[in-house]
């Protein structure tokens, strides 16, 4: 189907003329499009982009908002706030968050995190945005699915939103939601209703992430323009294509997982639950295995740790190879490793169940396939830093942000590695290591690519720049506090300090940690402020920017910049350029940078 | 399409998602069978025969199988009337087939093997209860190919969307077949 089609609506009306990949047709007629269908029920993916982008924004303040209430109880355990009961009412009786109200919050703050802004928030919008105009396409394989996609989203958004204000509160038995405390009502009253919205709302969300994931595999695989083969493709596309084919294996499992637990929950089945007292009261269970919903679980947990940071990556090799003006080093050998990656993904999931009283000799080849993964993970720290190496760097905040990824994720993935060995990992577990452990691997390095992404493609975006100055500050505020935040949390999670836990101030063992976590709380307060910075530049920005006057401003290879500086929907007005070399040409043949489409000279050395 | 003769030997990509879409509910069974066969191997497992009937909905889901790839022959050929005679006929079948999955259950509650029975029951509810709602999906599929077999306005003669039905038609066909074949020999 050529990318003409995909345009003009559903129904394959029968075309004539063999306009091969609809180049022939002009298609700068501009229907007059009605406020509902440019801004709201958008098909054009860049739109739909936006809207992913915005929604996650969203989410990310709130999510955040939540980390700072839980973080102040932690730092500051004895203290009262007054302003707390203003806004939570008896969730914080007497200005002090109450125990449910905490697990709710940390709950929330991962569901959240996890879920609605690094997985929707980047990758949905970085996806939607990227793919047809690196790959040249005038938009996705499927608009109207894609647009379902983020109405999915919104409606889980809504249902999640939703579950804050019932009377028992949200979920609050963890991101995870293990039963039997998630399947059980009578357990907490987190695991009532509010536990309900959270199975609907990710219910929904996994319906959205398939079928957008279809959407981007389909779009990459079959809507390439003339010239654009696969090796040609940059990074990013190469990265959201491995992220979706792991989501759309991945996420179908978990949603089992989901159904089971609801049949526990409403249809009196054991599949998760065993001989239990709950409240005095012996339950008629029998049999059930709670570890199953772990495997389930983490089946999707471990991939979709990958699915947050795959787009990442990809999207900081773009940023790093266009800001040292320099070819990427290793480009096959960055498909190979993502590629490695997405394999291994789906064969470590029980190195969250070391402890679980999984059989130790299993527990042997998940050591060993977890290490592995340490192999492609390396090779592309290697290739970056090589790409940098002696490169005419610009700091842009967006190269900043790059290099700052490739910096949290080395400290990160460092202690994935101890981690990753059974026998340190029973001292480890559930502490403050593993908290340590995947913010700073995340957590912090997907923002960074998802900054360095916002930075470097708003300008195609919005036809305008973000605020440098601001962006420098956001920058260097937010690289010192993430590492003031989480790395004095490897030693809490090494002197055995829990993960989870509402008040360490009764442990004999922990009073030596009072002040760091004071201190942790009060540079998380600081970095959140920093964050509502770069949301006010991110706001102000789209209407008061500084304009884009070329369309090309980073000098880039790649076929987003040779559309026009705001394009519409189809985003080249006249015929979709042919492709005629990879995208890293940078600092060739004594040239700055040669643009995808121009072809490649008799006298050109290849690269 | 017309426009596909540049690129007629690439798979169209409504077909092309319909197949990932597949992979996708694929994923989720092996997660029910897997799960399935883990607690298998726990204590207190509790094997039974399967309800005779669902023998009876497989041949009715394979005669299914049978009436939409006709129908997709006919639609070829432009045989409206027919097509229209053997998508429908598809539809009851699928509507046929649920109705014996239901009384299957019906079976297995009499044999005192309710949903809160043991797990192993429990299993073949959900399992099979997802089973027919993916059915369903192909029954509500169909009726919309029907409406729209009698638009005038808009006259489609791509064969796509037919196609793209049919294949996801024979694939919860074989969907059930490697449920049944599983859940009879994995007891
Ligand atoms: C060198 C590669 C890595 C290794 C060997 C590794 C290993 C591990 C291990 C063994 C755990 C379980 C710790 C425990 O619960 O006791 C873990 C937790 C975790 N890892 Fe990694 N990891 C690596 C990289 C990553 C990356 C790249 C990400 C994400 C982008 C990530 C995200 C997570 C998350 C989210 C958890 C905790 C989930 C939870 O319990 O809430 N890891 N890692
Ligand atoms: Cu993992």
């Amino acid at each position: 189907m050529s990318n003409e089609a995909t345009l003009h609506g559903q129904h394959e009306v029968i075309h004539h003329g063999d306009d091969h990949h609809g180049n022939g047709h002009d298609h700068d007629h501009h229907h007059e499009q009605s406020f509902i269908s440019k801004y709201v029920f958008s098909m054009d993916h860049k739109m739909i982009a936006k809207q992913f982008l915005i929604t996650g924004i969203i989410w990310a303040i709130i999510g955040a908002l939540f980390s700072v209430l839980f973080r102040l109880q932690l730092g500051y355990p004895d203290a009262t706030f007054p302003w707390l009961e203003s806004i939570l009412g008896h969730w914080a009786e007497g200005g002090r968050i109450t125990p449910q109200a905490y697990y709710a919050l940390v709950t929330m703050h991962g569901t959240i995190l996890v879920f609605f802004v690094l997985t929707a928030g980047l990758s949905g919008t970085f996806s939607n945005f990227l793919i047809p105009l690196q790959v040249g396409a005038r938009d996705m394989a499927s608009p109207f699915m894609n647009m379902l996609s983020y109405w999915f989203f919104f409606m889980a958004s809504m249902v999640m939103m939703a579950s804050f204000f019932v009377q028992t509160g949200p979920a609050s038995g963890g991101w995870t939601a293990y039963p039997p405390l998630s399947a059980l009502g009578d357990a907490s009253i987190g695991s009532k209703i509010g536990m309900d919205l959270w199975l609907v709302s990710m219910a929904l969300f996994v319906v959205s992430q398939l079928l957008g994931g279809l959407n981007y595999i389909s779009t990459i695989l079959n809507l390439r323009t003339k010239g654009m083969s696969m090796t040609k493709m940059p990074l990013t596309i190469w990265s959201f294509f491995f992220t979706a084919v792991l989501g759309v294996l991945s996420f179908p499992v978990l949603l089992s997982g989901f159904i089971l637990l609801l049949f526990d929950r409403h249809g009196g089945t054991s599949f998760y639950l065993s001989e239990l007292f709950v409240k005095g009261k012996v339950l008629p269970n029998e049999g059930g295995s709670a570890i199953l919903y772990q495997h389930l679980f983490w089946f999707l947990g471990h991939p979709e740790v990958y699915i947050i940071i795959l787009p990442a990556m990809g999207m900081v090799s773009e940023v790093l190879a266009i800001n040292s003006r320099k070819p990427i080093f290793g480009y096959l050998a960055m498909v190979g490793s993502m590629f490695a990656i997405a394999i291994l993904a789906f064969l470590v999931w029980a190195h969250h169940m070391f402890v679980t009283g999984l059989n130790p000799f299993l527990g042997a080849f998940f050591v060993l396939l977890t290490l592995l993964i340490a192999v492609p993970s390396a090779i592309k720290v290697f290739n970056w830093i090589t790409t940098i190496w002696k490169g005419n760097i610009r700091f842009t905040p967006g190269s900043l942000f790059s290099i700052g990824f490739v910096s949290t994720f080395i400290s990160g993935g460092l202690t994935g590695i101890w981690l990753g060995n059974s026998s340190i990992d029973i001292h480890l577990h559930d502490t403050y290591f593993v908290i340590a452990h995947f913010h700073i691997v995340m957590g912090v390095s997907a923002f960074f690519g998802m900054f360095a992404a916002i930075y470097h493609w708003f300008p195609k975006m919005y036809g305008r720049y973000l605020n440098q100055t601001i962006g420098f500050i956001h920058f260097w505020i937010t690289m010192a506090g993430a590492y003031l935040i989480f790395w004095p949390m490897h030693y809490e999670g090494m002197a055995g300090m829990p993960r989870r836990y509402f008040d360490y101030s009764g442990w004999e063992s922990f009073k030596m940690f009072t002040e760091l976590n004071q201190f942790i709380s009060f540079v998380v307060i600081i970095v959140f402020a920093t964050q509502l910075l770069f949301v006010f530049n991110f706001f102000y920005s789209i209407f008061k920017g500084r304009k884009v006057t070329t369309t090309n401003p980073w000098q880039a290879t790649t076929l987003e910049w040779t559309t026009p500086i705001n394009p519409g929907h189809g985003n080249w007005p006249g015929e979709i350029p042919e492709v005629h070399r990879w995208p890293y040409d940078y600092s060739k043949d004594g040239k700055d940078f040669i643009p995808q489409t121009v072809p490649v000279s008799a006298d050109e050395s290849a690269h | 399409m017309a426009t596909m003769s540049a690129q007629k030997n690439k798979i169209h990509p409504h077909k092309f998602s319909l197949w990932i879409a597949m992979g996708s509910i694929t994923m989720m069974f092996i997660g029910f069978t897997s799960a399935y066969v883990v607690k298998r191997s726990q204590a207190n497992w509790q094997s039974f025969e399967l309800p005779s009937i669902f023998w009876i909905s497989t041949a009715v889901i394979l005669a299914s199988s049978l009436t939409i790839h006709l129908a997709v022959r006919q639609f070829k050929q432009r045989n409206m009337s027919r097509y229209k005679q053997l998508i429908t006929l598809t539809a009851i079948l699928g509507v046929l087939f649920t109705v014996c999955q239901i009384l299957g259950f019906a079976d297995m509650m009499k044999h005192n093997l309710p949903l809160d029975g043991p797990v192993s029951a429990s299993f073949i509810y959900v399992i099979v209860g997802v089973h027919i709602l993916h059915v369903l999906g192909g029954v509500v599929t169909l009726m919309v190919m029907f409406v729209r077999a009698y638009r005038t306005r808009i006259r489609t003669y791509s064969s796509v969307p037919v196609e793209v039905a049919a294949t996801y038609w024979h694939f919860v066909d074989l969907l059930w077949i490697y449920l049944l074949v599983f859940l009879s020999l994995a007891r």
